[in-house]
This record gives C-alpha cells, structure tokens and sequence, in this order.
C-alpha cells in the first residue's frame, strides 16, 4: 500500500491550547513543526472554555501571588498533585497570560488599564483573566492567528491511529487517516507531543464533543508511557439538564463567581449544609456574610456555591438524591434575583445567549435549571514536571491529557492556565530532546501495517455491529456504573462488562466508503475510550475512599493512606485490547518551603 | 411521539440528491439533534461537522431550508411545519453530504499581516476597555463561515474568490485596524487584494452572522472609508511618497508602554 508521507522534527498532535502553545514554542526555537488536528483549526475544545484563565496577576488583589494561587491548587486537588507542575503552573501563568497580549488578545480591563479579573470556585482572590463568558474563543484564535502568522504546517480533519515505534521502541512518528479522504498518511518526527484533550465523551450528559475520546490517554499507554489518577473524573456542577437534547452542555462557573447561587426546589441556599471540614474556616456561615463578600473580599468569608467543583457537584447530587431537585432533575442555579439584566448581560452574554435559544429561558429573570455534568478527566499521562516528557522515549504530553497538575479535583480556570504553561514547557522539552541527539530510527514497517489493516477490518467483515449502538451503550454503562458516585459492585459489574465491548468492537461492521464517513471515524475512536474507561474503572476500583473528582458511597472519606500515592497504568503488549497493568506510583516529594505555604495559609 | 421528516442533500463533487428520512422527534430539539439520530440509525456514513453543539465553536453550519444556519441552534419548533430540508454551504465545493471543503478561508488567513505592537512593558500593557471593546465585538467571531457563504460576490460568482476576502476578514482586517496596539498597516492590501470595494453593502453578512456581530455597519463601512481615506487623501498619499510608510509607526498607536 503507499501513501503519504511526511517528515517534521516536532509533530503535535491535537490543536487546542496546549498543542499550538506547544508549537510556538517549538517554532520559535527554529524547528520545523507539523500540527495535526481531528477538526477544523479553531474548534478544538478549548474553544468551549468559559469562565477565564487563572493567574495571579493580583490586578484586583494584591495580595494575591504565586504562592496562594498554589495553595489553592494543591487544596482543590485534595493534595494528590504533582507538586512541582502545580508550582511551576502558579509561578508562570501571569506571563502565559500577558504574552497573549502582544499577539493580540483582548481582555476585559480593570479602570486602570489592566487585565480584569474574576472570582472562581476554590481560587481564595479574583484571579480569572477572562472575556465576558468566551475566553475559550480568545485564548485559541490568539494561539491559532500566532501559529497561521509563524507559517506552521496544519493537518486538518487528520486521525492519528497509533503512534509508532522505530527498532528500538523509541517514539518515531505515527500513522493516521485524512478524514475527507479517508487516504493513510504516516509521520516521522524526532519527538511527538501528545495535545488531544480529554476523554469525556464516554458518558452520557457530557460537556465534551465528539472529539472528547481519549486518543492521546490510550495511544501513550498503548506506546509505552504511563496513565495516573484516570479514576478522578471532573463532573461540573452546573450542565444544562432540559431540554434533553441539550442535557449536560456546561453553564460556565463564572455565574457564581458573578454572584449567582443555587437553590433547592424550596427556595433554599442549600450549599451552606455542605461545607466540608477543611474548608469551614474560609466559607461565610450566613447568607449576609456570604454576600457581603462579592464586593470586599475582606468583608465576609467565601459563600459556598464558590467550593470547589467537586464539593458543588456532590452537594447538588445529594439535594436532588433527597428530592429536593427541580421537575427535570436538577437544582436552580439563581443570578436573576440578584444581579440587574444589563449585568447579566453584559458579564455573561453567552449564557444569555444559550439559554435563550436552546431552553426558551430568560436568565435575566428566570432560574436555570442545572445538574452535574462530566466535564474534565484529571487523569492523564505521567508527565515529568519541567520538561512534559512521558516514560515513552521521544514523547511528551500536555493540557487535559497530561495528568498530575490537577490532582484529584481541577479548580475552574486552572486549564487554560494549564494549557499555556505546559504547552510551552512541552514545546521547549520536545526541542532539548531533540538538541540532546540520541534520536528514534526509522518507523517500523509492521506496525504501521498492523494498525492500517486494524483500522480497514470494519469494512471488511460480511456482517457486524453499527459503532453507533456501541458508543451508546458504553457512555449509558459508564454514567451508571462510575459515575459522580461510585460503589464496589457497580465498578466490578463495569469491568466485565468492559471485555464484553472489547470484543464488540472485533465485530464492528462499517457502512459506505472510506470518505467523510462519521461512522468508519467513529469506530477508530472507539478502541481508545474502551481503553480509557478500563484504565478509569480499574483506578476507581482500587481506590477505596473518596478524594477530589472520585467518590465512593462504600468509602466516603478520605483515607490519608491514599492520599500518598497515584495509582499508575501500563500495558504490556502494543495491542489496545492488551491488559493493564496497575501499580502505586508515590507522590513526588515536597520540598519543605512549599510544604510550608501549605501550612501557614490554612 | 412527534416525528419530522428530514431532506438531507447526500452526494459528492460529482453530484448527488436529496434523500429523506423520517425520525423522532423530541420536545426542544435542535436540526443537528435530527440530524445525529439518521446517523446513528439509518445512515451511519451521513457527512456533518460538528464540534461544541452549544453555538460556540461554528463546525455544523449548513443551510436549512435554504438559509445558513448552525444547526446545533437551529430548534426545530421554530421552523414551518413540514418537511426540513438540510444542504452544504453553497459557496464552497462540496466534499461529500453536508461537509464543504472551507479552505478558501484558511488560504485567506495566511494572508493577514499579523498584529505588530510595540513592545510589552514588563508589567503588560495598559489599554481602557473603550479601546479594547470594538474589537472584542470581531473577536466574538467563531469563524462559521456563514458570511462568507453568503455573501452573493463570492457565492455567485466564483472567480471572485481570487480576490476577495470576504466577510469574515473584513472583520479581522477591522479588528487589527482598530486594535490598540496595533502598527501595522495593511490599507493598501486591502483595497488593492482582498477586494474590499467589492462590497456593496446589501448586509446579507450581518444578518446571518449567528454571533449578531454588526459585520457592515461595524467593521466593513468604517474600514472602507480608512481605505478611502488613506488612498485619496493627498496630504496622507504625499506622507506615503516621503516615508514609504502608509500610517502610522509605533509611536502613532493609541497605547504606548508605561513609562
């Protein structure tokens, strides 16, 4: 068979924040970069992102630094963070952040001239750089009109299969698929940078996109890296819950931070029943207190609807749980009672926007209706704090698919954030890499031909499954079954029946030809977010307590032994139905000053 | 249960038809809802982009009932009672069903000289939200290209697209125009290659524009009378002569770093 080929010394795969920060950086270090992207340039998820970026800048307070910002990392975490990238993230995000700037992003400005900032769940002062409710929109055109302007090389609507290894198991390329065409085309790079996002798209009441699969999780576990904390599992507080057809789309944080609050079918600020021990001393008792705050945050202590998201998203799937919820299954999410419309407006045109459309609601003078929603995995690959090198020679990986920056539990705005700061570290580690020397070889031949006839089987197969009942099931089982609250006999029933969508996949048959065809792309996808669920169900079956992002009703607390280790998945065949492997991986140490911002600012 | 019936443009560059499919239809539905339900049932190779289907991202863009519409914000209950008929974008060729081949847009972007400021102040720059707040309207852009498709210089005549940019970059040429730390200039590009005098005005692009961005009023109008301006201006083309510079030089622009 022949087909494309291309060579670049830096492949990126993925092109949302953190693959086109990776590439400036690797660009303007004079290297020759190829960006590939399952869409169009500009739709990638980060597109989606709301609320802002997180930094402390300390425009609105000055008395926020580095140092608070990562305390608060660490506390929202629930400590299972790679220390180290949650203090090289607080440390740089101010200049990730201002650097846009001089490519021409436009923040919302404070009187004086400055970056605006926003207050956010779990972040003790302002410090959202953000756009109205669009700073998702802002912070990709920037890097996507940065890499157009710099003359980088952009594969659209282009697959990546499997990553390929040269003799030695060095990371030498990849094989993918064009998309329109359905045509093979493989690539050689001297180092590849994993930027494919999330996994979010295996549940049912998802914020994610169809390109939400998991790729890059599976694709470095299936090439030799490591996958850590999969089972912490981000479900937003607030998705849209009716209609149905727009169930789980994500309602942006930044309308509590805003001033909006939540209720219970009877009218009542319910959060204030849920206040978790450690964070008693910083959240507001009353409501007075709580709104007092808004305005000075020296005046009163936090209102509870800003915990961080995990604390929200049990708190509302327990008043629900307690039929407590709105007629759809959801709590009322209230800025109407409270802020003027012009604010609403002016703050939060996009939500204004969506409700209007989508739920005939007007939230300038109606309650939403909202509920959990998955939205984010803080698992990912096992990354190498400064540099985002992976266990697997020549790759590195960062954003969403990286895991360790966020521990068990993602504070709001800390994954832009996130994005530009390890995607430049990734781009830059990607070049001393390639600066070192001790380069992979040439790809190897078998395994491209393995994963090409792997990807052509469901058009040959006489009969077989549609992908799409397959995906259906599997995003029902995974909601039911490790889900927001989790429990051992679900999670057991959740690996059985995880083998049995292994081999429905071996059984897939394809309809039609091999250009733009959703449902050929769909089956390429699908052996990605088995693996994905495997590596979460296994992590959230050993993982007896509840930490962060994973909960479990047999096991409601933390349990501080625990808390000292990620659980860490390998596989030992090249095969994406090859078992995994789990192992303790201990917590990087931390060093003592660190220890002791963690101390002094309880 | 309610049911619609759906005609959907099915084909390729070398041609196709309508086929029509009856499905399901649920309260507060959007066309892409319809649209994913044919997929996962009759018809799993049904071509369509889609990304965010929340409005935020531009992938699903097509024409309903023959006007340019996201189909993820496109509900159903406010449509005709009927048949809803779906096609491709008409402006762009077709790659197969309801997914058009975009690069046109892509090309153009390559085009844009890009944002030149001066250089930052170690504390970042200083701009007032009245100077940040006329390009922020274009930045809401989510490049759907629904303006670009249609936008009768290029959606009828085709040769156009040799010299026109279109819509949407009239809008981004505003925006760096506009920009406040902009010093570039990129007037006589313009006028003289992206065909900005091509434009007259019938504001079919703000009208589509599914982000309600004032495209014409906005960015098209006052950038064609800075072209204007600059061109036929004889004080500003005698600067052009002596200087070989059309506008302005850092110190020209509207911010300048903190001292």
């Amino acid at each position: 068979m022949t087909y494309e080929h291309h060579d670049y010394d830096v492949l990126i795969i993925g092109a949302g924040g953190a693959g086109l920060r990776a590439a400036i950086e690797a660009k303007q270090r004079g290297l020759k970069v190829g960006i590939v992207t399952k869409s169009l340039l500009g739709k990638a998820h980060t597109v989606m992102a709301e609320g802002g970026m997180a930094a402390a800048m300390g425009n609105v307070y000055p008395e926020d630094n580095w140092m608070v910002h990562f305390r608060d990392t660490m506390r929202g975490g629930k400590y299972l963070n790679n220390n180290r990238m949650a203090e090289l993230h607080a440390k740089e995000s101010p200049a990730r952040v201002l650097e846009l700037e001089q490519w021409g992003a436009l923040f919302d400005r404070t009187k004086d001239g400055k970056i605006l900032q926003r207050d956010f769940g779990g972040h003790r002062y302002a410090r959202l750089a953000h756009v109205g409710d669009r700073t998702g929109l802002e912070l990709i055109r920037t890097l996507q009109q940065k890499v157009v302007s710099m003359g980088t090389d952009v594969f659209m609507e282009c697959k990546i299969l499997k990553l390929v290894h040269d003799a030695n198991g060095k990371v030498a390329g990849c094989v993918a698929y064009r998309r329109p065409t359905g045509e093979f085309v493989t690539f050689g790079a001297k180092a590849v940078i994993l930027a494919t996002g999330g996994a979010g798209k295996s549940w049912k009441f998802t914020s994610n996109s169809w390109e939400g699969t998991g790729d890059g999780h599976a694709m470095a576990l299936w090439a030799g890296a490591k996958l850590i904390d999969m089972e912490c599992i981000q479900f937003h507080p607030t998705g849209m819950v009716w209609p149905l057809s727009v169930r789980g789309l994500l309602v942006t944080e930044g309308v509590r931070g805003d001033g909006g609050v939540l209720r219970n079918s009877e009218g009542k600020r319910f959060m204030f029943n849920y206040v978790a021990p450690m964070f008693r001393d910083e959240t507001a008792e009353s409501e007075e207190e709580a709104d007092k705050w808004y305005d000075d945050h020296t005046a009163g202590r936090r209102p509870p609807e800003l915990l961080p998201r995990d604390e929200v998203a049990r708190a509302i799937n327990a008043e629900v749980k307690a039929g407590r919820g709105t007629p759809h299954g959801g709590v009322y999410l209230d800025i109407a009672t409270r802020r003027s419309p012009e604010f609403i407006r002016r703050r939060l045109p996009s939500m204004y926007h969506q409700f209007m459309e989508l739920a005939g609601v007007d939230i300038t003078t109606e309650a939403m209706e909202i509920g959990p929603t998955c939205h984010y995995i803080m698992g990912g690959v096992q990354v190498v704090a400064d540099t985002a090198a992976t266990a697997a020679p020549g790759l590195f990986a960062a954003g969403e698919v990286a895991g360790g920056m966020h521990g068990a539990n993602r504070l709001g705005g800390n994954s832009l954030s996130d994005l530009v700061v390890f995607g430049k570290r990734a781009g830059a580690g990607a070049a001393e890499y390639i600066e070192a020397g001790d380069l992979a070889g040439p790809m190897n031949q078998d395994e491209i031909d393995a994963a090409i006839a792997e990807a052509l089987a469901p058009f040959e197969r006489e009969s077989g499954e549609n992908p799409y009942d397959i995906q259906r099931d599997l995003q029902e089982m995974m909601q039911a079954n490790v889900g927001i609250i989790r429990t051992q006999s679900e999670l057991d029933d959740a690996k059985v029946q995880l083998e049995n969508f292994t081999e429905r996949v071996k059984n897939i048959k394809v309809k039609g030809g091999r250009a733009y065809n959703p449902g050929w792309n769909l089956a390429t996808d699908l052996p990605a977010m088995i693996t994905v669920c495997k590596a979460v169900t296994i992590g959230a079956s050993l993982r007896k307590e509840s930490r962060g992002g994973h909960t479990r009703e047999d096991f409601p607390s933390a349990d501080p032994e625990f808390g000292k280790f990620n659980f860490a998945h390998s596989t030992n065949g090249g095969d994406w139905d090859s078992e995994i492997v789990t192992e303790e991986s201990p917590l990087l140490p931390m060093p003592d000053e660190l220890k002791a911002l963690l101390e002094e600012a309880k | 249960m309610a049911e619609v019936t759906m005609r959907v443009w099915r084909g390729d560059a070398n041609g196709g038809d309508f086929e029509n499919y009856t499905v399901a239809q649920n309260e507060g539905e959007v066309v892409l809802d319809v649209i994913h339900r044919i997929q996962a049932t009759e018809a799993p190779d049904l071509a369509c982009r889609w990304n965010c289907k929340a409005g935020k991202c531009g992938s699903c863009a097509a024409e309903v009932n023959g006007k340019p519409r996201l189909m993820c914000m496109t509900r159903l209950d406010t449509l005709p009672e009927g048949p809803v008929t779906v096609t491709p974008m008409k402006t762009f060729p077709i790659i197969r069903d309801l997914v058009t081949d975009v690069s046109f847009n892509f090309a153009q972007a390559e085009k844009v000289p890009a944002l030149l400021p001066p250089p930052m102040p170690e504390n970042g720059y200083v701009m007032f939200q009245e100077d940040v707040q006329r390009g922020q309207e274009f930045r809401k852009c989510i490049e759907c290209f629904m303006c670009q498709d249609v936008c009768h210089v290029i959606r009828d005549h085709e040769g156009n697209k040799q010299h026109y940019a279109g819509p949407r970059f009239f809008i981004r040429y505003a925006e760096l125009e506009m920009h406040p730390l902009d010093t570039n200039d990129r007037r006589d590009l313009i006028r003289e290659e992206m065909g900005l005098g091509y434009c007259n005005i019938t504001k079919c692009c703000t009208e589509v524009c599914p982000e309600h961005i004032k495209i014409t009023d906005n960015a098209i109008i006052p950038l064609k009378e800075r072209v204007v301006d600059a061109h036929y201006d004889p004080v500003a083309w005698l600067g052009r002569k002596i200087r070989r510079k059309t506008k302005r030089s850092a110190s020209d622009a509207t911010v300048q770093p903190a001292p």
